[in-house]
């Protein structure tokens, strides 16, 4: 009998003791809390049994479809057009010419840019008097909008802004994606004769699926959470355009301490995200191509 | 012909990611008269540095920006040390239920944080926490998330065995193969993980703003909160405000960007 000192699975729990502790103190354990606490009505004075009244009502605030479909609307729109965006930047950082090291760097600059400090910045680019974007579009003779003033472009705004940090990780997560893939293939492509467009659509997008469908899935989870912009650069507004569902959990939750009512839309985001995943998981084997067969 | 276009496009995708960001250095170095004058020009007619000790003494500042150095030193720190003893645990031993718990890690990257986030306050409320750094440094310690673990493994899987087999013949512990054979070997990936824990931790706002209440608690990122209502018509000294919370993370990417790019490629990130 081996000392129990002597055996790796012994030391394989140790080391990941600090994340299985992590675990259910601070994930598994919380989310069965918050289940637990929707079922209640909690303002951290009084706590009073409801059972599933939190989740009955929320249909019933106008204020709950606003943040929903606002949510939908835009990571419906910035995902997709954010993900095509950075597989280009991609597919045009992976070309050879010269100085690519810098335009790579260049493009990488907003990413690093703390999301305050941008939500800011931009801020003052969709300022309607004197921001950048409309003194532009106004010296171009086009129309210029009350951005975040109007509650029609308050969207787009938000859409136009997040497309600004397409050169970031995700793009070089495509970038590496893109350089793994083996010259041999387009080698076997050219010599069948085919054009840079067929290769490009037969070889180097079902390459890179995997990562795009990475790409997507997480792109979604992400979108689906955008607080910080909304919260500095409109407060939710005008007329809530801007209120995003995490601002409308923020607000249950921190400013009127509706905390039952908050933990029980946190699960139905929660619901949201997970149908979504799953959908997404189950189209993936209709397009998603992994190289060495079915994975 | 095509080298041309690349060209044009190369420069067109540069105009917009980069020109935000000069104009946020424009604005900064600019005198109010200016700014009301004249808002959009990149270089200013006359330079000033006026606006950053102008900044810097409206609200306190330095408080904030030591506060969010020691917040960010302890998670990324923490972070480092812990998630790599937990991907050399998932990497190198075998034992029941680890790829079922590996999964499990995994799949936390898909919960969104509002799940948890109302029981984990009344936890740090309980516990009397609220207005402290625990909340925001205390949960690196317990791997740092399943991202940077994620990578690290990945990187760790990579090193030889055969290694890890001569040091045990040596008589080495596997605590010690850890730190002296697979972590100085994990240069890239610790370099990766160090940008994003970084870069996480001086960027989160939506923590700082649950957990910290008096301003002398405040970082940078409620702090240009703070700012902002507060002096936010005045722009040369908000954008000398955002540049001071702006710049670490860049010169840190500079600094790092060699083994951060490879530490992408290498830990599989890129598919395949």
């Amino acid at each position: 009998m081996k000392r129990l000192a002597d055996r790796p699975a012994f030391w394989g729990w140790l080391f990941i003791t600090p994340w299985l502790a992590g675990f259910l103190g601070f994930t598994a354990g919380p989310m069965l809390a918050s289940l637990w606490l929707s079922f209640y009505k909690y303002d951290l004075v009084n706590l009073e049994y409801v059972g599933l009244e939190n989740y009955r009502r929320l249909p019933l605030d106008p204020l709950f479809w606003k943040a929903l479909s606002n949510t939908f609307a835009y990571a419906f729109i910035s995902v997709p057009l954010g993900v095509a965006g950075s597989l280009m930047i991609a597919l045009l950082l992976n070309q050879k010419v010269r100085g690519i090291p810098l335009f790579r760097t260049l493009f990488y600059i907003p990413s690093l840019v703390p999301s305050v400090a941008a939500a800011i910045l931009w801020q003052w680019v969709f300022n309607a008097e004197n921001g950048a974007l409309n003194l532009g579009l106004g010296f171009l003779g086009l129309p210029t909008p009350q951005w975040l003033q109007d509650e029609r472009f308050t969207l787009p705004a938000f859409v136009l802004m997040s497309l600004w940090g397409v050169g970031g990780a995700r793009m070089v997560i495509f970038l590496a994606g893109l350089q793994g893939i083996s010259e041999t293939y387009y080698e076997a492509a050219r010599l069948d004769g085919a054009s840079h467009r067929q290769q490009f659509w037969h070889v180097t997008l079902p390459l890179l699926s995997p990562v795009m469908f990475f790409n997507l899935v997480l792109g979604l989870i992400g979108a689906f959470q955008i607080f910080t912009q909304a919260y500095i650069m409109t407060g939710g507004g005008p007329n809530n355009a801007s209120l995003f569902y995490a601002l409308y959990l923020f607000r249950t939750a921190f400013e009127q301490f509706k905390l039952g009512k908050a933990s029980a839309l946190a699960w139905v985001l929660f619901a949201i995200l997970l149908i979504f995943t799953l959908i997404q998981f189950r189209a993936s084997k209709k397009w998603v191509h992994y190289e060495g067969g079915e994975a | 012909m095509k080298r041309f276009l690349v060209w044009i496009a190369l420069i067109g995708g540069s105009v917009f990611f980069v020109i935000p960001f000069l104009w946020t250095v424009a604005t900064a170095l600019k005198t109010q008269e200016e700014i009301a004058k004249d808002p959009t020009r990149l270089v200013p007619m006359q330079p000033t540095w006026e606006n950053f000790p102008a900044a810097w003494n409206a609200l306190p500042f330095l408080n904030f920006v030591e506060n969010t150095v020691f917040v960010t030193l302890v998670s990324m720190t923490m972070q480092v040390i812990t998630g790599s003893l937990v991907a050399y645990g998932f990497a190198r031993f075998q034992f029941k239920g680890r790829d079922l718990l590996f999964m499990t890690m995994i799949s936390t990257m898909l919960l969104p944080g509002q799940v948890t986030m109302i029981p984990v306050y009344l936890i740090w409320r309980q516990l009397g926490a609220i207005d402290t750094f625990a909340p925001l440094t205390v949960p690196a310690f317990f791997g740092g998330g399943a991202f940077s673990i994620f990578l690290l493994r990945q990187f760790f899987m990579t090193i030889p065995r055969e290694l890890d087999e001569a040091m045990l013949i040596d008589g080495a512990s596997y605590w010690g193969i850890l730190w002296r054979l697979i972590v100085p070997l994990s240069g890239p990936a610790i370099t990766t993980v160090v940008v994003f824990s970084f870069i996480g931790n001086w960027d989160s706002f939506d923590g700082p703003l649950i957990y910290l209440n008096s301003p002398e608690n405040y970082t940078m990122s409620i702090g240009l909160r703070l700012f902002q209502d507060t002096f936010g018509t005045n722009m040369g000294q908000l954008m000398a405000a955002s540049l001071m919370h702006i710049v670490p993370t860049i010169i840190l990417f500079f600094a790092a960007q060699k083994y951060f790019i490879k530490g992408v490629h290498l830990s599989g990130l890129g598919g395949r």
